[in-house]
């Protein structure tokens, strides 16, 4: 049976063996409506022109896992940033864990998203924003008609969170294939500020596939940062959807590190509902052998007086693919805007493959657009230069593509995680720092 | 210390170099002037082991080795340094990260564990003093948006920092001004000693009168056509090169 029936066939026990509030049950049922007739997309779409999902949906997923799995500590410890204290939501094969994890009430709420979607408490919140930002097509709808749990993070009024909140979705292998759609809702209210790390890492060679709906609303001067590492094994595939809305004054980033995984699509959409908004879109993505990233990215500017900064960077070795596909759309009444893009590539070896493909739609006439794109190579007179300087030509290109790719960095608050990616890039690149930033 | 006999080299299938013979002796220092265009970059990029000039006939021996067969780095290693005409910068690996990694590999080529931090803290000091070079300076990106002149100082120090046996000082006075002329030869002149050799290229006279040379030779259209003492960079400056593309003639 094809994946897409298998889902839709499923639906029915999925939705009585997780209730929901009767508002929530309703978009679920919806939501399946909406995916039985728009389905997976195709390459036909303009949008999915150079990524192909066959290979990630051949496989006979499991979407009711098993029980939850008795995962020790010791299986995880590298996993987990131990030199920041973090509040830490753990998943595993979509179950909550709750010994690995750390969650709280007091003053934000770090906590689950099976518990918002059935407790009073919380029903204003799901009322006001579940399901309201995410555009209606078959992946989203899949995960919304499959929703049961997730993190749900609300910041309170006028808060700062005292600590980063790490998200992470952990894969067993108990099944011999699993499709994981976590469900996640960020609100940040007026005035308050959240640091987020997301990250999925399998443990098992089973294929995984994930398909994440991730809602961010920054409400007026909120500041929202969100770091995404993707370094899962080559056989999990991964399809980020994250839909951001900002009001007056809010300040949002997204930071997106691409070194693992078979399949990788990120879908990043920036909403801005107001005035003096700043939205930053980042990526390093370095893959090798036959992985495939694609950063699909929207930046809708509709009031004035707002800027938006994009800036992803890529190093494809061996037969590797990557695909940057940036749209960004300037209303008529966004004047002032000041929108910029640029996306870099080095292709380590002939195989490697990019497409880039920058889309502005402008309409204002007073605004600051600029995008650049560019694709090369490793320029040997910045080799020959570094070789006669007695740095032996396998450092000397590690040392350039790190170059290369680190000023992204230059925008990541917390130092323990601009470390550690610092460290995973030199990793990838099979280079050894002799100095520390 | 350096040998090159009848040197002929390509590139892209146009021979540049056409049988060069040249002799530097320790403590010496050597200069070469010649037309734009003679081959002198190249030559000093041959020397220095640029992959893209193809060596289709002669030799470099460089301490009683052949250079021939070894990577720019090798060579490196082993003590040739070249200050580039023009400097290549390197957007996002600082001036001192730079020069950390450069000293290490120098080392581990030598067998030598990494040089202790403080250590390293110190040479840096020592050298960017001698050579004026301000400390902010060093956190910068490599020779990013550096001025001409900023770019060929630090070319020296970076000489400074690895103390080779023979530094090739390719233009190294276009783009410094006068002060800036008088600290950068006088930083080549603190580091030499009987070991080591120069060989300095340059279109003015003037350089010449700082680091002073024991020979001089004449670069046209990829041999050389003169050799002399001191005196003949005067000759050069006053009369040009016609005259001795003419004595070649007859
Ligand atoms: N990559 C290349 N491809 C083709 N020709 C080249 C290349 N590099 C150098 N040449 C040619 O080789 C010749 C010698 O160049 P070179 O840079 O060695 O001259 P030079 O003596 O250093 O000149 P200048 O005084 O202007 O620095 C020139 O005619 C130059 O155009
Ligand atoms: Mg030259």
């Amino acid at each position: 049976m094809e994946l897409k029936d298998k889902l839709v066939s499923s639906f029915l026990a999925f939705d009585e063996q997780y209730q929901v509030d009767d508002d929530v049950q309703q978009i679920r049922n919806q939501a399946i409506k909406d995916f039985e007739t728009l389905g997976f997309p195709s390459r036909k779409e303009e949008a999915w022109k150079y990524t192909s999902l066959k290979s990630a949906l051949k496989h006979d997923y499991s979407i009711f896992p098993k029980k939850e799995d008795a995962i020790e500590y010791t299986q995880i410890k590298k996993y987990l940033n131990h030199d920041i204290d973090t509040y830490d939501l753990v998943f595993i094969d979509g179950i909550y864990s709750s010994h690995l994890s750390n969650t709280t009430h007091d003053k934000i709420d770090v906590c689950l998203m099976s518990s918002a979607l059935n407790k009073d408490k919380f029903k204003p919140v799901i009322d006001n924003y579940f399901n309201k930002l995410a555009p209606k097509n078959g992946l989203n709808a899949l995960n919304t008609a499959f929703t049961k749990e997730g993190a749900y993070i609300h910041i309170h009024k006028n808060i700062m969170a005292d600590k980063p909140i790490q998200i992470i979705n952990f894969s067993t292998g108990n099944e011999s294939s699993l499709l994981l759609q976590p469900r996640n809702l960020i609100v940040v209210d007026e005035n308050s500020h959240v640091q987020i790390i997301e990250k999925h890492q399998s443990l098992t060679d089973h294929p995984v596939l994930t398909n994440s709906v991730t809602e961010i609303f920054a409400d007026r001067r909120a500041i929202v940062d969100y770091y995404k590492i993707q370094n899962d094994k080559e056989t999990s595939s991964l399809i980020d959807n994250t839909f951001i809305e900002q009001k007056d004054e809010s300040n949002c980033s997204v930071h997106t590190f691409s070194f693992g995984g078979n399949l990788t699509r990120n879908n990043l959409n920036f909403y801005q509902k107001g005035e003096r908004i700043d939205s930053t879109l980042k990526g390093v993505t370095i893959i090798e052998g036959k992985q495939h990233v694609d950063h699909n990215t929207l930046v809708h500017h509709i009031y004035p007086n707002c800027e938006s900064h994009q800036d992803y960077k890529g190093i494809f070795s061996d037969k590797s693919v990557g695909v940057f596909n940036g749209k960004v759309v300037v209303e008529k009444e966004a004047q002032k805007t000041n929108a910029y893009q640029s996306n870099n590539n080095i292709l380590v070896d002939d195989k490697a493959t990019i497409n880039s493909k920058p889309q502005l739609e402008i309409f204002a006439d007073d605004v600051r657009c600029s995008h650049g794109c560019t694709i090369g190579q490793l320029d040997e007179d910045a080799l020959f230069y570094l070789q006669s300087r007695g740095i032996p030509r396998k450092e000397a290109r590690g040392l350039l593509m790190y170059a290369f790719a680190n000023n992204v960095l230059e925008s990541v608050k917390i130092p323990e995680i601009k470390k550690r990616i610092n460290n995973l890039i030199a990793e990838k690149l099979g280079i050894e720092l002799g100095f520390n930033l | 210390m350096l040998k090159i006999k009848n040197l002929h080299a390509s590139i892209e299938g146009k021979e540049i170099l056409k049988g060069i013979d040249l002799e530097i002796n320790p403590g010496e220092v050597h200069a070469i002037m010649g037309p734009n265009g003679s081959g002198k970059s190249t030559l000093s990029s041959v020397i220095a082991g640029r992959e893209e000039y193809e060596m289709t006939d002669g030799e470099i021996i460089f301490e009683n080795e052949d250079l021939a067969e070894l990577d720019p780095e090798e060579r490196a290693h082993k003590g040739v340094f070249l200050s580039f005409q023009y400097p290549v910068e390197i957007p996002g690996v600082s001036v001192t990260n730079f020069m950390k990694t450069a000293i290490n590999a120098h080392r581990k080529a030598n067998g030598l564990e990494d040089m202790p931090a403080n250590e390293m803290l110190k040479l840096i000091r020592e050298k960017s003093e001698l050579l004026e070079i301000d400390r902010k300076f060093l956190s910068r990106s490599l020779n990013e948006g550096f001025s001409g002149g900023e770019k060929k100082r630090n070319e020296i120090f970076q000489m400074a920092m690895l103390e080779p046996k023979l530094s090739i000082l390719d233009e190294t006075d276009s783009g410094l001004d006068i002060d800036a002329l008088k600290i950068v030869s006088n930083g080549v002149n603190k580091l030499r000693t009987e070991n080591n050799a120069v060989l300095v290229i340059t279109h003015y006279q003037r350089l010449l009168n700082y680091i002073v040379p024991d020979v001089v030779h004449v670069l046209i259209d990829g041999k050389i056509v003169k050799t002399g003492g001191k005196e003949l960079a005067y000759e050069l400056e006053e009369r040009g090169y016609d005259w001795i593309k003419q004595e070649k003639a007859v």
